[in-house]
């Protein structure tokens, strides 16, 4: 009669396991969510996406031995949508580029100071990959350059690039009045 | 300092991202240069209208609750005879990508806090959306002798329900929450317009009296006694909060 004692070795652990990742790592998943939203761009893959980089998470959670589980999630989301974005050939955020900046800014929001949200909402959706999701890490998450080169595999002096050239385009596309002096 | 020097710190420098040395260096410096000026002053008009601007997307909450469901049957299946393993074929997919997460340490930060410093977040969570429309209570009523029975049968515990009216806090309903993967009862009362939000749960931690802490601008006062765990979280003032915790401890004593 080994096997039941087997098994009852083997299912306790995960049982911890179990109350560890409910208690570490599912309480992110709001943060998980907007990341995968803005990433995604859309709320059905989002869903898909999060959805998928929970289980992930889950399978991989034995090998979670840092302090900052979401960190560690927001890593797993951002693979999991880079992945997702391949293999479903979405158009690229660079391809949108010349889009996003021949659009023409809204009189009203020629002054940085009166901000239309619409149009910061769009303009943040077409920055970028890689700047979008700096400035979801660091505008809306509050995470430092560490954490977000980290989580996103860069220097820390790639993220600050990447930031300022981020910005750089927002103000653009916020007022075109206020931003002559933006490099 | 050259424009040219500060040019590359100034985006760490809105972003309190220097040591003190370089950033009285670039304060300096922007006194006498508006070219670097105007640059900082974009790049925080663009932030604070970020921020300002709730721009951040929530997860409908039928699917956070199938997201737990997901992790629990994730959970049951690892557990079951047959590991899953061809249900899931993006396993191997995910597993190079995760192994060059976690040979790198990249994802491995500082120290950690004390656990109940992750219970205290959850708790502000779930005090924030127990004041969404619709979710705050299960079962709503002023009279303890409702809401105690109303328990029964939904826990493996009965916390302990007392009405504070008298003093200005009236009980005013109960519900069923989740924290740290434990389904604890949540006891709502009010002060003027303020709600409050009480989790109690079973807990072997020694007896231990109030400790108050903030966080994301909401109160919390957390105490260990008769074999419950018990959080305060509100809104409130901190000395109203107090005043409440004394209530009810005198009342579990």
């Amino acid at each position: 009669m080994g096997i039941p004692a087997v098994r009852e070795r083997a299912s306790l652990p995960d049982q911890n396991q179990l109350a560890r990742f409910e208690l570490l790592i599912v309480p992110h998943m709001k943060a998980a969510y907007n990341l995968a939203r803005w990433l995604t761009r859309n709320d059905h893959d989002a869903e898909d996406v999060v959805q998928e980089a929970y289980l992930r998470a889950y399978r991989f959670f034995g090998g979670f031995q840092g302090a900052d589980g979401r960190a560690w999630l927001l890593a797993i989301v951002r693979n999991t949508c880079n992945t997702w974005l391949q293999q479903n050939r979405r158009l690229t955020p660079e391809e949108n580029l010349f889009e996003a900046e021949s659009r023409e800014p809204n009189p009203e929001a020629a002054v940085i100071g009166n901000i239309d949200r619409e149009l910061l909402r769009r303009a943040i959706e077409d920055l970028p990959g890689d700047f979008r999701e700096a400035i979801v890490l660091r505008e809306m998450e509050g995470l430092s350059y560490k954490e977000i080169g980290a989580i996103t595999g860069v220097p820390v002096g790639t993220v600050m690039s990447r930031l300022a050239r981020a910005r750089a385009r927002l103000a653009r596309a916020l007022g075109k009045s206020s931003a002559g002096g933006v490099a | 300092m050259t424009c040219k020097d500060a040019r590359a710190l100034l985006t760490a420098y809105v972003d309190s991202e220097l040591d003190v040395a370089n950033s009285i260096q670039i304060q300096a410096h922007l006194e006498d240069c508006a070219a670097c000026a105007r640059i900082v002053d974009n790049q925080q008009r663009v932030r604070s209208a970020i921020q300002s601007s709730s721009l951040t997307h929530e997860p409908p909450d039928e699917f956070q609750q199938r997201i737990r469901r997901g992790v629990r049957a994730e959970s049951g299946a690892a557990r079951g005879r047959s590991r899953p393993a061809a249900a899931w074929p993006w396993i191997a997919i995910a597993a190079g990508v995760l192994l060059a997460i976690f040979v790198t340490g990249k994802v491995a930060f500082g120290p950690s806090g004390p656990p109940s410093d992750l219970v205290a977040q959850e708790i502000v969570d779930s005090h924030i959306r127990s004041t969404m429309p619709g979710h705050l209570t299960d079962v709503e009523s002023t009279d303890r002798h409702t809401v105690k029975p109303w328990f029964n049968g939904k826990l493996d515990f009965a916390p302990p329900v007392e009405d504070f009216a008298a003093d200005g806090f009236p009980l005013t309903g109960g519900r069923l929450d989740a924290i740290g993967g434990k389904t604890v009862a949540a006891l709502i009362y009010r002060r003027n317009r303020h709600l409050i939000n009480l989790y109690v749960w079973p807990s072997t931690e020694p007896a231990s009296t109030p400790a108050l802490r903030a966080i994301q601008g909401y109160n919390l006062v957390h105490w260990n006694q008769a074999g419950f765990a018990c959080w305060l979280v509100s809104d409130l003032n901190s000395d109203e909060l107090q005043q409440l915790a004394a209530r009810l401890r005198g009342s579990l004593r």
